[in-house]
């Protein structure tokens, strides 16, 4: 059970039981819908940008575990960050749960995300929020990813 | 279920070597994830008796030549092979002829033939085909595929809550424009048996012809084609313990004699000349190109090992598992079961409160218990429940009570995970 008490860290249950920045923000400048629709997750991301800096950053919607406490760990980590620390970070998770490029290191408490690489099935579940998040500053308003 | 019946069923299969049958499947004697695999996922697919294995190995090994065409030795008996299984397969469906069994990839090519060859070219705008709200998506695209082709109108039989059709608007859907009735004897995602006698009954007292989508039944029930009075029944080998990417279409053979072939090759034809080509007679009109040799042959060998064992027989233990598998399910708080039918065959589709079937089925996998979480190909029986997915388990005849206790285990602790 050790690969799976690292995947379902207490940490992603509890962002998963208490999402952060769970939230429309009303007068958001950026917002996108992402979907899986083989497994029906969806999410709705909202993003205020003040000049280039992210003031707000918040989600809705419904998916498995994963697929929610990432979204909810990414809220967390891209408030205050620049769009261009954004798009590094987004390409980083990326890299870290593909192994595109080599792979790399997540950072902070993102870090709780990695055991999602040793469930091939599931990195598309993780990287849902951020795909939708990136469609959002691109001004792309919907985004399908899928898991099946 | 009474408990006199419980009684009778289980006498049924008394002599049921659970053991033995369990070293006929190799792939089953594992540890994933360092517990014992509990593969629970049949209604993908089934897992291979070394009898197939060997039987596939044998003929690649000894007899493994192209059929029909050569004059020496292994293209005879190559030919004899895959005739012989023929043979089997049409004994298994209790079909009249040879000529009226067709070798295919599988189901979906098979239903995708009878839509293009048979329903295409004698369809007209506004004629109707006929399918259920219960079935999986290769008995709705192709069909769909027609209707856009022809500017046909695909008709709906609805669904009711406990998974069972609802029949009674059945005389109405079944008119002067149906062409055909299209309906799954199983539903992959639910379980649920049609009674799909009384509705070829009804739908051949209009002469409307059926086809029937057997890829859930064959494993779990025996099948007779002229029993049921069907004009068409596909099924998929790969899911009744044959290899992959071959499959059967039975079809009545005056129909399959006047339809036109559904590919264009060698081995379907007579004669060929640029002004002109003869197409072959049945059931070879319907077989373009080599077809998947070694996967009749293997075909065949499930076939004769489901009857050495009596497919009644292994009906019966396995329908035990899913009754026993339901009770267990029904009493955990929490645990809610998709598909009530009162007429089902191995399907045990479940959802955890508060937990996404996906992670559901990665813990589950986690602790060796191999199940499906998703959609099954049934998107519209997902919809009708409002949800997006479903953990399904499904049953074989060499599963083991052992194996709904572990499945009753990884529930619990997905529960606990969760709590």
């Amino acid at each position: 059970m050790s690969d799976l008490r690292d995947l379902y860290q207490q940490v992603i249950l509890d962002h998963k039981k208490n999402p952060r920045n769970f939230r429309e923000i009303e007068d958001c400048n950026h917002m996108a819908h992402g979907n899986n629709p083989l497994c029906g997750d969806a999410l709705v991301v909202y993003v205020k940008l003040n000049d280039d800096v992210i003031e707000d950053v918040s989600f809705q919607g419904s998916g498995c575990a994963i697929s929610v406490a990432s979204a909810s760990l990414m809220t967390e980590m891209l408030k205050g960050r620049t769009m261009e620390e954004a798009e590094t970070l987004y390409d980083n998770v990326h890299k870290a749960l593909t192994g595109e490029d080599g792979g790399a290191e997540l950072e902070g408490k993102l870090e709780v995300l990695g055991g999602v690489k040793e469930f091939p099935a599931r990195v598309k579940c993780a990287t849902l929020s951020w795909h939708t998040v990136h469609a959002a500053m691109d001004n792309e308003h919907d985004i399908s990813v899928t898991t099946e | 279920m009474t408990q006199t019946e419980l009684q009778t069923m289980a006498e049924s299969f008394s002599d049921f070597d659970i053991a033995a049958i369990r070293r006929d499947f190799p792939v089953l004697n594992q540890e994933v994830n360092g517990h014992p695999l509990a593969y629970l996922d049949n209604a993908a697919s089934s897992q291979k008796p070394v009898q197939v294995i060997e039987a596939v190995d044998a003929f690649y090994r000894h007899d493994n030549a192209n059929i029909h065409r050569g004059v020496h030795k292994l293209s005879q008996r190559a030919t004899d092979a895959y005739e012989g299984a023929r043979s089997k397969v049409r004994d298994f469906m209790g079909a009249k002829s040879d000529k009226e069994i067709v070798f295919v990839r599988g189901a979906t090519e098979a239903i995708n033939l009878v839509a293009q060859s048979f329903v295409r070219p004698q369809i007209k705008p506004g004629d109707e085909i006929l399918i259920s709200h219960t079935e999986h998506h290769a008995n709705i695209v192709p069909w769909q595929m027609v209707c856009e082709q022809t500017g046909a109108k695909l008709k709906v039989i609805p669904m009711t809550q406990s998974g069972e059709l609802e029949l009674s608007g059945l005389d109405d859907l079944l008119n002067e424009r149906t062409k055909i009735l299209a309906i799954g004897h199983v539903s992959n995602a639910l379980g649920t048996v049609n009674p799909i006698k009384d509705m070829i009954a009804k739908a051949k007292a209009k002469s409307i012809p059926v086809l029937v989508d057997g890829a859930q039944a064959v494993p779990h029930l025996k099948v007779d084609v002229q029993d049921l009075d069907c004009d068409f029944y596909v099924f998929s080998g790969h899911k009744m313990f044959a290899p992959t990417g071959i499959g059967a279409l039975y079809g009545r053979q005056d129909l399959l004699e006047a339809m036109p072939p559904y590919q264009g090759g060698g081995d379907m034809i007579l004669s060929v000349s640029f002004s002109h080509t003869e197409y072959n007679t049945l059931p070879y009109k319907f077989e373009a190109g080599t077809p998947h040799i070694a996967g009749a042959v293997g075909l065949g060998a499930a076939v004769d090992y489901m009857q050495s064992l009596g497919i009644d027989k292994l009906a019966a233990y396995e329908h035990h598992l899913l009754e026993i598998a339901t009770a267990e399910l029904e009493a955990l708080d929490g645990v809610s079961i998709i598909g009530t039918a009162k007429d089902k065959a191995s399907v045990l589709s479940f959802m955890i409160e508060d937990v996404h079937p996906h992670d559901i089925g990665t813990i589950f996998d986690q602790q060796g218990v191999a199940i499906r979480a998703g959609h099954h190909c049934a998107q519209p029986v997902m919809e009708f429940y409002g949800i997006a997915a479903t953990a399904r388990a499904s049953f074989a005849f060499y599963n083991t009570e052992q194996e709904v206790a572990a499945l009753v285990d990884a529930i619990k602790t997905t529960q606990e995970m969760f709590a």
